[in-house]
């Protein structure tokens, strides 16, 4: 059985779970994974989204998600002007798109010295999120625990490496799933853990051949 | 000693045998299923609680409209009157839980109950109730914990979803939740806490879910102060002794069936219902155009 804070909650911002709650923690992944203060977001609304974001404060819930509010942080309600004061240049695009979910967003991120992140997640209800793309890699992303995200060349012995870096700080994997496009060629891998990953073990991985990038995550 | 429960009748059961209360049962599950103490559990409930408390007040003192001008203010003009034909407790708990999912639709900060389409219920209900009957909260407490207990069971047995069994899956559900806590903060036997869960539910059995223009606000809003109202009828049919020929378990299976029967028009898509009469349709457009 659930837990009791399971159906008395989420705490949130209103009207909706899905349309708010869950737009809300999709926009502070965007912001985590893009690892800082974008400088101009373009986030492409698909589907339900689309339809009825203004209604639903979407938009302002997105926003302040970039922002770095959680999803109970009652400044989302004015994050259209706090995103100005901050100096968050932002468009919503109202895309016609039937591509097979109701929420689905697209974040295009542009940052300090042109750099530049897409960033594709949904809203699955009650507030749960999942990222379903990172600059074309597919992946899944839920928030919901402490997460790495690998980025690798396709070659026999990468997952070894890591889960081995990760057992001799006794970290336990909570889940593990890889990506790629094409046999050998780039890979992504998602993991869970139970506990927080220090950052000398993710220089670490960093530091191993064929891994390209390490990116981590708390619990949102 | 075990206290997994999995129906209603299991919490009913698990109550008799050790001579305590239903909510009870709930939290001496929780304290074995979760790593958290007796005093973290009631920490917790305490804050939620209060943010029932402070949705309410957000939606008496934020009178303005929302942006597509379908609520807001209700609660307040309520707050301002008087009943005409209604008891004070009635009143209240109405009034509360359309101020609740006012609150909720101008974007202020609620507890989903189960859903935030259905979140003024069992506030609204709880409230009134301790209010009117000078509870503290401990009772209050005590009404989370049952009612918690009976969401749990429904999201598991059936669905608490508009999108997968109607509104009678949210409103439904935060119904008789509601109506379990007040049996329970009145200090009515666990018997008499199912029967306001059967009771509340089966005379709400086939509502559908068609809000207008998509948005948690029509029928929404003043639905949650309706049946803040049907959970205090199921309360007071339970404590005056009445019992509902359906059991509990049966009825929400019922509820599930119901709703997986339904129509998709009629599950939160808009495509049925409300949201397509003329004039529905014709806010629909308005607010697309904002």
């Amino acid at each position: 059985m659930n837990s009791i804070f399971d159906i008395i909650g989420p705490i949130m911002i209103g009207p909706s779970s899905s349309h708010t709650a869950g737009a809300a923690r999709l926009g502070k992944m965007a912001r985590c994974i893009f690892g800082a203060m974008p400088k101009r977001v373009d986030m492409t609304l698909y589907g339900s989204f689309a339809k009825t974001y203004k209604g639903h404060g979407t938009d302002r819930a997105l926003l302040g998600g970039l922002l770095g509010f959680r999803e109970d942080d009652e400044r989302i309600r004015n994050a259209r002007v706090l995103a100005e004061e901050a100096q968050l240049d932002y468009t919503f695009i109202e895309s016609p798109l039937d591509i097979g979910h109701p929420n689905v967003v697209k974040f295009d991120v542009y940052g300090d010295n042109d750099r530049y992140m897409s960033v594709v997640g949904r809203s699955l209800g009650g507030g749960q999120i999942m990222i379903t793309e990172v600059d074309g890699h597919d992946m899944s992303i839920t928030g919901d625990e402490f997460t790495l995200v690998v980025f690798h060349s396709d070659r026999p012995g990468a997952i070894s490496l890591i889960s081995q870096a990760l057992s001799e700080s006794d970290i336990n994997i909570a889940s593990m799933r890889v990506f790629r496009k094409e046999k050998y060629k780039d890979a992504v891998m998602v993991i869970t853990t139970d506990s927080v990953v220090n950052p000398v073990t993710v220089q670490f991985m960093r530091e191993c051949p064929g891994i390209q990038d390490v990116m981590t995550f708390e619990a949102l | 000693m075990s206290y997994t429960y999995e129906t209603i009748g299991d919490i009913l059961r698990l109550a008799e045998e050790h001579q305590i209360s239903f909510g009870d049962v709930v939290i001496r599950h929780e304290l074995e299923a979760y790593d958290r103490s007796e005093e973290e559990i009631v920490a917790e409930i305490k804050r939620r609680l209060a943010i029932f408390e402070s949705s309410i007040q957000d939606g008496l003192n934020h009178i303005e409209r929302t942006q597509s001008n379908m609520s807001g203010g209700d609660a307040a003009t309520l707050h301002a009157g008087k009943p005409r034909l209604m008891s004070d407790i009635a009143y209240k708990a109405m009034t509360y839980a359309i101020a609740v999912n006012e609150a909720n639709a101008k974007m202020f900060r609620i507890v989903a109950c189960p859903t935030a389409g259905s979140c003024g219920v069992m506030p609204g209900a709880v409230q009134a109730v301790a209010e009117e009957y000078q509870l503290d909260a401990d009772a209050m407490v005590k009404g989370f914990l049952a009612s918690s207990g009976v969401g749990n069971v429904v999201a598991n047995r059936a669905c608490v979803a508009g999108a997968v069994g109607g509104c009678q899956a949210e409103i439904g559900t935060a119904a008789c939740m509601a109506a379990s806590a007040i049996v329970e903060m009145l200090g009515g036997t666990p018997y008499q806490v199912v029967q306001a869960i059967a009771l509340g539910m089966k005379n709400l059995l086939g509502l559908a879910c068609d809000p207008v223009a998509g948005l948690v606000e029509v029928p929404c809003v003043k639905r949650n102060g309706v049946y803040a109202v049907h959970a205090i009828t199921a309360a007071e049919l339970a404590l005056a002794g009445i019992e509902s020929q359906i059991p509990a378990d049966d009825v929400i299976e019922a509820m599930n069936n119901i709703g997986r029967a339904m129509p998709a028009a009629l599950r939160e898509t808009s495509d049925g219902g409300l949201a397509v009469t003329p004039t529905g349709l014709a806010i629909a457009e308005r607010v697309q155009s904002l």
